[in-house]
C-alpha cells in the first residue's frame, strides 16, 4: 500500500515506475500466500519484468526528469475527485463486508489447484476460445504499438 | 517447526559458500585459460600457479577509493549493484544438486540439497527472477550521469530481453517431455538410456533446443560473443563505467554467478543433472547424494570452462546483428524446436 | 506449496486491500498530467482487479461442480494480465507519439489535438 502512494504521488517518475515494481513484486507474493503460485511467477514475470521494463525505457527514451506536482493545476477538481474516489472506496468495502460477512479463515479447496498443470489443462479445454482470441490480441497490440512507434519517412 | 527453518538454514549456507567461493575460482579459471588459448602465461606471480590472484584482486578492489562522480543519482546508483547481486544469488534456489537419496537432517527429509523443494513451479521462478536482472543493468546505466553509461545500460537490457524469449521458448520443450517444471523432476527424467546405448538426456532429441538455449544463455549473462553492453575497447566500460571499488565489484560478482547459474541450468535441462551418463548411481543415503553432486559439479564445471573458452574464441557481436540474430533467427529455431518435440512425444518417441 | 503448508487467511482483507489500492490508482489517474503517471496508476487499478479475482478464487475454490470450474478466477486473472500487458504496450506507443508531434507528455496540451 505504501508503495501504491509512492507509486502515485511523487514528482521523479523513476521513483514512481521502481516503487510500481516492488508493489507487483508484493502482489506476487499475496498471490504466492493464496496459493497460486504459477500466477505469481506470471506476474513477476510479466508485470515488473516486461511492461515497467518497457516503461523504464520510454522514459529514458524521451528523458521524462521530472513531472509535474501531484494535484497541481486541478484545484477544486482535486478536491472533489478525491472525495468521490475515496467514497467509492469506502463504498466496495462496505458491499464486500455486508455481502460476505464471515470474517474468519475460511478454509480453501485450493491445494494442488494453483500449479502450472491444473491451469494449463483448463486453459485448453474450457477457457481454448479465450485463450485463442487472447493470442489474436497481443499480435494485433504487437503490430498496433509497432505502427505507432514508427519514424514518418521525411 | 524450527527444525524446518534448520533444515533450509543448512542447504542456504550450503549453497551460499559454493557460490561464493566459485567466484574467486572462476576469475583464477577465467585469467590462466584466457591466458592458455592467447598462448601466453597467466597471473604467476601470487603463489603457486597464481592461485592467490583472486584473492589479491579482492583486497586491490576494497582498498580502492570509492569514488562517486558528480550529479549521479544516490539512491538507484547504489541501488543497482546490489539488485544485480541479490538476484543472481536468489536463482540458485531452485536447483537440485544431488539425487533425493532418502537423507535426514535433523529428521527432515533433505531432498537433493534444493533449498525450496516443494516449489513446484521451478523454472518459471527462475525466469522470474533472471527477467528482474534487467533492472540492475537499466538502473545503472540510468543512475550515472553519463551517456556512455545509458547506452550501455538500454543496450544490455534490450539485448537481455530479446533473448529471453528465445530462451524460454527452448526451455519449453524440455517442459513439455518432462511433463513438470519442476527442476528435481525435470533431472529425474532423464535418467536411464536409450536402447541401452544413448544416455536419456535432453539434449540428443533436442539438440536444437539445447544450442538455442545455450547460445540465448550467453546472451543474457552479457558474455562474449553478446558482451557489447560492457564492451572495453566500445563504451569504454558500458554501464558499469562510474561505478569504482565496492560497485564494480559488485558488478563483477554478480556477472560470475549469473554464469554459474547459467552453467547450472545447462546442466540440469539438458545434460541430465546429476545423472552419470550410462551407469544409474546405486547407493542411497551420503553416497548416493555425495556423488550425484560430484557429477553435478564437474558437469557444471566443464560448462564454465565452455564459457571461458568460447569467450575467448570468438569476435564480439555487433549490436544490430546481435538482435537480428536474437529475433530471427533464435526465437524461429527455438519454436522449431518446440514443433519437433511436439511431434515426437506426439507419435510416441520421446 | 504443499496442501499442508497453506495457512487459511481471512480473505476480506485482501479485499479491503484491494479496494484501497483501487481507490489510490483512481487518485492518481483523476489528479495527475502527466501521461505516464496516469498510465502507471491505471496499471496499480487492474492489479487491484486481479487481486479482488484471487480473494474471490481463494474464497470459493471448494464448492464447485466440476474441477476445471475452480480455477475460473486464476483463468481470469491470467487474461487480465495479458491484456493489460497488450494495452500498455500500444499506450506507451501512443505516448511517444504524442511527445514527437507535441514535445510534452502533459495532457493538458493535448486537448486540440489536429492543429
Amino acid at each position: 500500500m505504501i508503495f501504491a502512494v509512492l507509486a502515485v504521488v511523487p514528482r521523479n517518475p523513476m521513483t514512481n515506475v521502481l516503487s510500481l515494481v516492488v508493489l507487483f513484486f508484493a502482489m506476487a507474493a499475496i498471490f504466492a500466500v493464496l496459493g497460486m503460485d504459477f500466477l505469481a511467477a506470471i506476474q513477476v514475470i510479466v508485470y515488473s519484468g516486461a511492461i515497467l521494463v518497457l516503461f523504464l525505457f520510454v522514459i529514458m527514451l524521451l528523458n521524462i526528469r521530472k513531472v509535474e506536482a501531484f494535484g497541481s493545476g486541478r484545484g477544486w477538481q482535486a478536491f472533489i475527485g478525491t472525495l468521490v474516489t475515496a467514497g467509492i472506496g469506502a463504498m466496495i468495502l462496505v458491499i464486500a463486508g455486508l455481502l460476505f460477512p464471515e470474517q474468519g479463515a475460511v478454509l480453501p479447496g485450493v491445494a494442488d489447484t494453483g500449479t502450472a498443470l491444473p491451469i494449463g489443462k483448463a486453459l485448453l479445454s474450457t477457457h481454448l476460445f479465450a485463450f485463442e482470441f487472447i493470442t489474436l490480441l497481443l499480435v494485433a497490440a504487437i503490430v498496433g504499438a509497432v505502427y505507432l512507434g514508427r519514424r514518418e519517412e521525411r | 517447526m524450527w527444525a524446518e527453518v534448520a533444515v533450509v538454514g543448512v542447504k542456504l549456507a550450503f549453497v551460499l559458500v559454493v557460490m561464493l567461493t566459485t567466484v574467486p575460482i572462476m576469475v583464477w579459471v577465467e585469467r590462466r585459460g584466457s591466458a592458455l588459448i592467447q598462448d601466453r602465461l597467466g597471473p604467476n606471480r601470487v603463489g603457486p600457479f597464481g592461485l592467490l590472484q583472486p584473492v589479491i584482486d579482492v583486497v586491490k578492489l576494497l582498498t580502492k577509493e570509492n569514488i562517486r562522480p558528480e550529479g549521479v543519482h544516490t539512491f538507484l546508483y547504489l541501488l543497482a549493484p546490489a539488485i544485480a547481486i541479490a538476484i543472481s544469488l536468489s536463482t540458485f534456489i531452485a536447483v537440485p544438486f544431488a539425487r533425493d537419496s532418502g537423507l535426514t537432517v535433523f529428521g527432515r527429509p533433505v531432498d537433493g540439497f534444493i533449498v525450496a523443494p516443494n516449489l513446484n513451479i521451478g523454472v518459471l521462478y527462475i525466469f522470474a527472477i533472471a527477467s528482474l536482472a534487467v533492472y540492475s543493468v537499466v538502473l545503472a546505466g540510468w543512475a550515472s550521469n553519463n551517456k556512455y553509461s545509458l547506452y550501455g545500460g538500454i543496450r544490455a537490457s534490450a539485448q537481455a530481453i530479446s533473448y529471453e524469449m528465445a530462451m524460454t521458448i527452448a526451455v519449453v520443450g524440455v517442459l513439455m517431455s518432462a511433463g513438470s517444471l519442476h527442476l528435481q523432476q525435470i533431472v529425474d527424467a532423464q535418467t536411464g538410456t536409450w536402447l541401452g546405448a544413448l544416455p536419456r538426456w535432453n539434449v540428443f532429441p533436442q539438440f536444437l533446443g539445447a544450442i538455442t538455449f545455450t547460445v540465448a544463455v550467453f546472451a543474457e549473462t552479457n558474455r562474449l560473443p553478446f558482451d557489447l553492453p560492457e564492451a572495453e575497447a566500445e563504451l569504454v566500460a558500458g554501464y558499469h563505467t562510474e561505478y569504482s571499488s565496492m560497485g564494480f565489484a559488485a558488478f563483477y560478482m554478480s556477472e560470475y554467478l549469473h554464469m554459474i547459474v547459467a552453467a547450472s541450468l545447462i546442466t540440469v535441462l539438458f545434460f541430465g543433472g546429476w545423472n552419470l551418463p550410462w551407469i544409474d548411481i546405486p547407493f542411497d543415503g551420503w553416497a548416493g547424494a555425495l556423488l550425484s553432486m560430484g557429477v553435478f559439479a564437474v558437469k557444471v564445471a566443464f560448462f564454465m570452462w565452455f564459457f571461458v573458452w568460447v569467450r575467448w574464441t570468438l569476435p564480439r557481436f555487433r549490436y544490430d546483428q546481435l538482435m537480428a540474430l536474437g529475433w530471427k533467427v533464435m526465437i524461429p529455431l527455438a519454436t522449431l524446436n518446440f514443433l519437433w518435440v511436439g511431434v515426437g512425444m506426439a507419435l510416441g518417441y520421446f | 506449496m504443499t496442501p499442508a503448508d497453506v495457512v487459511p487467511i481471512p480473505y476480506t482483507w485482501v479485499l479491503a486491500l484491494s479496494a484501497v489500492l483501487f481507490a489510490i490508482g483512481a487518485v492518481g489517474v483523476l489528479l495527475r498530467r502527466n501521461a505516464i503517471a496516469i498510465f502507471l496508476s491505471l496499471e496499480i487499478m487492474l492489479n487491484s482487479a486481479n487481486l479482488a479475482f484471487a480473494a474471490f478464487a481463494y474464497r470459493f475454490a471448494a464448492g464447485h461442480a466440476t474441477a476445471a470450474a475452480a480455477l475460473d478466477g486464476q483463468i481470469f486473472i491470467f487474461f487480465v494480465i495479458a491484456v493489460a500487458a497488450a494495452e500498455a504496450a500500444v499506450g506507451l506507443a501512443l505516448f511517444i507519439a504524442l511527445h514527437r508531434l507535441k514535445d510534452s507528455i502533459d495532457v493538458d496540451r493535448a486537448n486540440i489535438l489536429r492543429w
